[in-house]
């Protein structure tokens, strides 16, 4: 078809290709104008449309950002309002265990107080005071001796009887001061025991003031968040992301978990609900195992949502405290049942893997070989068995960290492919407006021939009328000054 | 109420897929009895243990003799469909293979015929009864027919879905003189089982028996 189009003017390609071209050439000179005008207008109206759909997009993008900021200062508000009132708890607690037995600790330290004045009076040092006629002998026992036997012997006498009321006297003053001894003695753990009562106080004290530090760091972050401050905003936003990321890694290793669970159930559920059935594509056996888990692991959300772990279904947070009791109690118990089913199906998995094994070695010609300590690896996975669905049942809390992040980070990948559609029509209708000028310089090359013509007529003429009308000048002013 | 008819409804849908035999396979194994091919009966039986080793809970297998006339059930020498309980099943694979020891031990002298259509014809009739997705009829055979007097077998056979597998196909003395004896015998076959609806397969090496059945 296209080869006699061509051969239309001649048989020589070349030739004909040429008369082509020229008519084109001719054609599209001819056609410039409108050709110009469809071109730029083609361009102008992309360049607008994609204008108008990057604004539309902008909007989109200011309300989707609004919107986020929304939601990440609500999220964050709760979040802050839920740490202020365990805060307040905690503070409460604090109160109602301690600071509730402080009259009691007063009164127990006043009354030691009390008893540790007493015991200072009472062991006050009183010297005891020499009888008044002490002197009076000690005078008369000082008289010299002057011979007279009966004189000396009464001086004497006198003598011994002041020495023995000294020796009374220190007597009673170390008896009275030994006494004071004991005295002190026994104020010695009543210090202690005061020493013990403020130091208990104390600690007390600075456990409150610790919680209420950091309920002023919560409450204040509680009203930039209430503010809504840009940077509390992108404070939880970033919290947002992390927790994200950590809750996505700690549930990959939590699906890690579920494999490994639904590897050592699979097989022993075929025991129970056949191997040769099949629900579509699946194994009914499968099924079950994978049942069991899912089951497992929606206990374990209920359990945890009944401890107020977590927060995922208010109607089981806003439970009266008798009804969630029992609600822990029924979630635990069915996870410890499904646990010990578990713990079992295993155990029948290491028997019928070991039947397959003689199975497998009496068919290849060989004799059935019994490994020893073969009861490791059954204890081991009958442990695993038991152990993974209370492991799975912790899965909650990093789950409701997902979700809750999940949005934050969804509004963040929504913003961002806004902004790259909205930078992508712009670029577009740039490009657009840029590549009309484009083709209508290209076009203009085309017919570069035509047009040089046209330029060299123009000019030709042009100039003509500029002689013309110089000599016409030239005449009127030769006239006009003879 | 909409939810509970909802829900009813996906728990039909989920039953109605369940078709335990959809999935399941059945294998039937032609064992070649008449001249030489007696002495081949240890290869037969690697062969009956990878497929006991293969075959899980749900599958149904048999194995048949070929002699002068096969097209019978008397030339079943074991069958069986392996119960849906793993353990049952392996139980059923210790009393199969013990049947087939039997067998082999016993077999002694081969037959004077070899009537391969007829037993292709058994082993049809065998598989379309179990239901099985995946069908298999497994020849252990020189592949050389010869019919007694009187058999009437040269008409089209009905084989839909069939997977038919020559094992062991061993060259004949006039092949070895003619080779494009064995390969006409090899085309014959394929364009039968072609016609007949099925798809045709050769493993002589049994080194290769992986090709034969995929393991789950």
């Amino acid at each position: 078809m296209f080869n006699e189009i061509l051969a239309v003017w001649s048989n020589h390609a070349g030739i004909s290709a040429a008369i082509w071209l020229t008519i084109l050439v001719f054609v599209a000179y001819l056609g410039r104008g409108p050709a110009h005008a469809l071109i730029r207008s083609t361009g102008q109206a992309m360049y607008v449309a994609c204008r108008l759909f990057a604004a539309s997009l902008k909007r989109l993008e200011n309300g989707l950002h609004r919107r986020n900021k929304e939601v990440v200062l609500a999220l964050g508000q709760e979040a802050a309002e839920r740490i202020i009132e365990r805060e307040f708890h905690r503070v409460n607690a604090v109160v109602t265990r301690d600071l509730s037995g402080y009259p009691a600790l007063h009164r127990q330290i006043s009354d030691t107080i009390d008893r540790i004045e007493e015991d200072y009076q009472a062991a006050t040092d009183a010297p005891p005071l020499p009888p008044a006629w002490l002197e009076a002998v000690d005078s008369i026992a000082s008289i010299p001796r002057t011979g007279d036997a009966t004189v000396c012997s009464i001086l004497d006498n006198i003598g011994k009887t002041l020495e023995s009321a000294h020796q009374e006297t220190q007597k009673a003053y170390r008896e009275s001061t030994l006494e004071r001894h004991k005295l002190l003695g026994a104020m010695q753990p009543q210090w202690r025991e005061l020493g013990h009562s403020l130091a208990r106080v104390k600690k007390t004290i600075d456990g409150l003031e610790e919680r209420s530090e950091e309920i002023d760091r919560q409450m204040q972050s509680y009203e930039a968040i209430r503010n809504g401050e840009d940077s509390a905003a992108r404070t939880l936003a970033s919290s947002s992301l992390t927790q994200f990321f950590i809750s996505t890694l700690v549930l990959i290793i939590a699906v890690f978990g579920g494999l490994i669970n639904f590897q050592l159930i699979a097989l022993p559920m075929s025991e129970m609900v056949g191997g040769a059935s099949y629900i579509g594509p699946m194994k009914t056996s499968d099924i079950a195992a994978l049942v069991i888990i899912m089951v497992e692991i929606a206990m374990g959300l209920f359990l945890m949502e009944s401890l107020r772990i977590t927060n995922l279904f208010p109607v089981i947070g806003s439970m009266d405290d008798k009804m969630r009791k029992r609600m822990v109690v029924i979630t635990f118990a069915i996870l410890a049942i499904l646990a010990t089913v578990e713990a079992s199906l295993a155990y029948m998995r290491d028997l019928l893997a070991m039947d397959r094994e003689a199975l497998t070695q009496s068919l290849a010609g060989g004799t059935v070989v019994q490994a020893s300590f073969r009861w490791i690896p059954s204890l081991g996975q009958m442990i695993l068995g038991f152990i993974l669905p209370f492991a799975l049942a912790f899965v909650a809390i990093p789950l409701e960290s997902f979700i809750h992040s999940m949005r934050t980070v969804l509004g963040i990948i929504g913003l961002a492919m806004v902004r790259a559609i909205a930078f992508t029509a712009r670029l577009t209708g740039g490009s657009a407006r840029q590549l009309s000028k484009m083709l209508i310089n290209l076009y203009d090359l085309f017919i570069m021939l035509p047009l040089g013509i046209e330029r060299l007529i123009s000019n030709g003429i042009k100039r003509r009328k500029d002689d013309k009308s110089l000599t016409d000048y030239e005449e009127v002013y030769v006239e006009e000054k003879s | 109420m909409k939810k509970l008819i909802l829900a009813s409804l996906i728990l039909f849908g989920l039953t109605a897929c369940s078709d335990p035999r959809s999935n399941a396979r059945a294998v039937y194994l032609l064992l070649d009895t008449s001249g030489t091919y007696t002495q081949e009966m240890d290869k037969a039986q690697k062969i009956i243990n990878y497929l006991l080793g293969t075959l899980d809970s749900g599958d149904s297998i048999a194995i048949a003799r070929i002699d002068s006339g096969s097209f019978s059930e008397k030339d079943i020498i074991v069958r069986a469909t392996f119960d849906d309980r793993p353990s049952t099943a392996n139980q059923q694979k210790r009393l199969f293979k013990d049947k087939i020891d039997v067998f082999v031990k016993d077999t002694k002298r081969g037959s004077s015929h070899t009537d391969i259509t007829g037993g292709i014809l058994q082993a049809s009739e065998f598989l379309h009864e179990t239901g099985a997705g995946e069908k298999y009829v497994l020849i252990f055979s020189d592949l050389e027919e010869d019919l007694q007097k009187g058999h009437i077998r040269d008409f089209p056979i009905s084989l839909p879905d069939i997977h038919v597998v020559a094992l062991n196909v061993t060259k004949l003395r006039s092949d070895n003189i003619d080779p494009r004896d064995y390969l006409e015998r090899l085309d014959l076959w394929e364009q039968r089982v072609y016609e007949a609806g099925g798809s045709w397969d050769v493993i002589n090496d049994l080194e290769r028996m992986d090709r034969l059945i995929a393991q789950r």
